[in-house]
């Protein structure tokens, strides 16, 4: 365990699951890729993600960290883990911001630790932002959310 | 054209209230500038030098009297009497307060409209051919693609915090009159065997680094169009640089990886996207398709041929080809798919006006043309005109008379008065040098010669900054004004378009102050018209006699 990083519990401002949170740091990509019993992983905006997929059962939480929200790789990184069927927790963490909590969230992400707490009912407005959405994301392959054209055609 | 169904409504809806709220943040000072920064280009709120600047979006270029009454009345109301309309169709209002901004998004979701993503490092409001829906020579009306793709990119999830801004354009015809190859991604609309798909140009763009768009897929079946364009942005938001603003657009990824690389990997994650599964379903783009069916045409009996305009011209004694009426007939029409009709093109380019602003009446008079003679719909053109889509030969004449009256009649469509500038250092804060009042002299200069007409087509083109928003790279002739220690000073170049026969420009040499810039145009079209073979525009003929001799012109032997 070379490196123990990332947030703690005690951390997670916002969290959208019901089961017990992993209670230890994470770990980068590349040593995950060595260790076979990491079970919590950090990705930066510059790492694959698909890196991880060859091992994502044993995975409980993936951090994607946003130096800065106007990095946009975390949100690909989100999809892709959630297209490829990962269920454990995944956490936005860094520079989380009122106004990317809902795409974040459409995105997959089911946890937010922001490295400076966020008004708590200016966060609740922005999660509920959208009542529809257009696209399919990983909110969509969740049952009982419908794009607004799978509603217009009743799909 | 389009309507909004309460989906839709409720979308720009939930955008304005969202706006209010983050304005309100940011007056509370929970919002840093900074932070506020990425939020209010996403709703098209720019600072410029001497105020804000709202760009309200006009997808693919399409509006109705009514939208362009709504547009009128910000004009009058927020601004001061006018609007500017630009080269990614859509209109600019110089001179707004913070304060009002949500309140005029209001004003605009009212009317079916609104600003989002019309700044910002997102995807932008999607362009398209100004003639779609009636131009004789498109395959289809590449519109419904182009709505399709708008409600994809509205909020896009993963698509927010690109590298850097994104444009696409969509095209169905051969002719090319939107400059799609110099975009982020261009499509062109096109039949194979009967079957509707897309063409895929990724990596086009000006800005400093001007690239023309190589083909990445020849064909990409209709009902996959928006998963090829999901799997073409996440490559790119994925591995476009981020460390350099200057090297962050998606030409400089398609660059340095090759075409055919980029092509590689967004053909991985175009199968990918398919086993997911994230395009809508099929009978969304007949839904859409259907809102852009061809409005009610009169039977060709009981309307006009231009041989029918031409006669009646014969029998007049005073008319005059060369003249007012018959001159704006000959210059502003384009020919339409329906016998009988064509599309008549509104220059916003008056001789010494600044090229592409409408006054609050302008836009009224526009709106009530629309209504009357052209099915309700407007057009505006990247050229920073306006256009009546669909009208009546027979009623030509009584367009004309109202739009001469309002000073919207200059004959000028293609001429070297058609002038393309950026607003340049009269409004922007990226500006190094002034791009209007250039515009304003060389089309007054030809004008007053009467070497527009000689000159024939010449497409003239003005940027203020490197960044190219005039197109200087895409024009025949193309003007870049540059600092030269603290002084304006302007470069010539030569041989670029934007059409189907796309290319960029080169620099003639050293540049010009503005006297000097105003004097080497004249010298550029004094060896045109010395060299000229018969019927040759003047792109052709500096591509069948290349730069040497207008160097020699401009600089001596």
């Amino acid at each position: 365990m070379a490196d123990n990083l990332g947030t703690s519990p005690d951390e997670v401002q916002f969290r959208f699951r019901d089961d017990e949170p992993v209670d230890h740091g994470t770990v980068t990509v590349d040593s995950a890729l060595e260790q076979t019993n990491a079970n919590a992983v950090r990705i930066e905006p510059g790492d694959d993600a698909r890196l991880l997929l060859a091992f994502l059962d044993r995975l409980a939480l993936v951090e994607v960290n946003f130096p800065s929200f106007t990095d946009g790789r975390g949100y690909s990184a989100a999809r892709i883990l959630r297209e490829a069927g990962y269920t454990g927790e995944l956490r936005a963490v860094g520079e989380v911001l009122i106004d990317q909590l809902s795409h974040m969230r459409r995105c997959g992400f089911d946890s937010f630790a922001p490295d400076k707490r966020l008004d708590e009912e200016d966060a609740a407005r922005a999660f509920a932002t959208w009542e529809s959405v257009y696209q399919r994301a990983a909110d969509t392959q969740m049952p009982g959310r419908r794009t607004i054209a799978d509603k217009r055609h009743g799909a | 054209m389009y309507k909004y169904d309460e989906y839709d409504q409720a979308m720009v809806d939930a955008r304005v209230a969202e706006f209010r709220d983050q304005a309100r943040r940011r007056m509370e000072g929970k919002l840093t500038e900074d932070q506020f920064k990425p939020l209010r280009l996403m709703n098209g709120l720019y600072l410029q030098l001497h105020a804000y600047m709202l760009r309200v979006a006009i997808p693919y270029g399409t509006l109705n009297s009514r939208q362009m009454e709504a547009l009128a009345d910000i004009a009058e109301k927020y601004d001061r009497g006018y609007g500017h309309f630009t080269t990614r169709q859509n209109i600019q209002y110089n001179w707004i307060r913070l304060e009002d901004a949500a309140d005029i998004l209001a004003d605009l979701a009212r009317h079916e409209m609104h600003a989002i993503q019309t700044s910002g490092n997102c995807i932008r409001n999607i362009s398209s051919d100004h003639f779609a829906g009636a131009a004789a020579d498109e395959v289809v009306d590449p519109r419904p693609y182009a709505e399709l793709l708008r409600q994809w990119s509205s909020f896009h999830p993963e698509f927010t915090h690109l590298p850097r801004k994104f444009k696409f354009c969509v095209i169905a015809a051969e002719k090319d009159r939107a400059a799609m190859r110099l975009h982020d991604i261009g499509i062109r609309i096109v039949k194979r065997d009967g079957a509707v798909g897309a063409q895929f140009y990724v990596g086009g763009g000006m800005g400093r680094t001007p690239m023309i768009a190589p083909l990445i897929r020849d064909f990409v079946a209709v009902d996959q169009l928006i998963t090829y364009a999901e799997a073409a942005l996440r490559v790119y938001n994925r591995y476009g640089r981020r460390d350099n603003k200057y090297k962050a657009r998606i030409k400089i990824l398609v660059h340095e990886l090759g075409a055919a690389e980029y092509t590689r990997q967004v053909e991985e994650e175009f199968a990918h996207l398919l086993s997911v599964g994230v395009e809508p379903p099929r009978e969304e783009l007949a839904r859409i398709a259907e809102f852009f069916s061809n409005p009610p045409f009169r039977h060709p009996s009981e309307s006009w041929d231009l041989e029918q305009l031409q006669s009646m011209a014969a029998g007049d004694p005073s008319f005059r080809w060369d003249d007012g009426f018959g001159l704006w007939v000959r210059r502003n029409t384009h020919q339409h798919r329906a016998p009988g009709y064509v599309s008549a093109i509104i220059s916003l380019k008056p001789v010494g006006g600044i090229p592409g602003d409408a006054t609050a009446d302008q836009m009224r008079i526009l709106a009530k043309l629309a209504r009357e003679y052209s099915f309700d719909e407007l057009r505006v053109m990247h050229t920073q005109n306006l256009l009546l889509p669909h009208v009546r030969i027979a009623d030509l004449p009584a367009i004309w008379t109202a739009l001469d009256a309002a000073g919207l009649a200059a004959p000028n469509m293609d001429t070297i008065e058609d002038i393309i500038a950026c607003p340049g250092l009269d409004y922007c804060s990226l500006a190094n040098a002034r791009s209007i009042p250039l515009a304003q002299r060389i089309s007054e200069r030809f004008a007053a010669s009467g070497r527009t007409e000689v000159v024939g087509e010449l497409k003239l083109k003005i940027s203020g900054c490197i960044n190219a928003c005039g197109h200087h790279h895409a024009g025949h002739i193309g003007i870049l004004g540059v600092d030269r220690k603290g002084k304006e000073n302007f470069q010539l170049s030569l041989g670029g378009s934007e059409a189907e026969d796309v290319s960029l420009a080169k620099i003639t040499g050293p540049g010009f102050d503005e006297d000097g810039v105003v004097a080497a145009v004249e010298t550029v079209t004094d060896v045109y018209l010395g060299a000229r073979a018969d019927g040759e525009r003047f792109i052709d003929t500096y591509r069948r006699i290349g730069m040497e001799p207008f160097k020699e012109a401009l600089y001596g032997g």
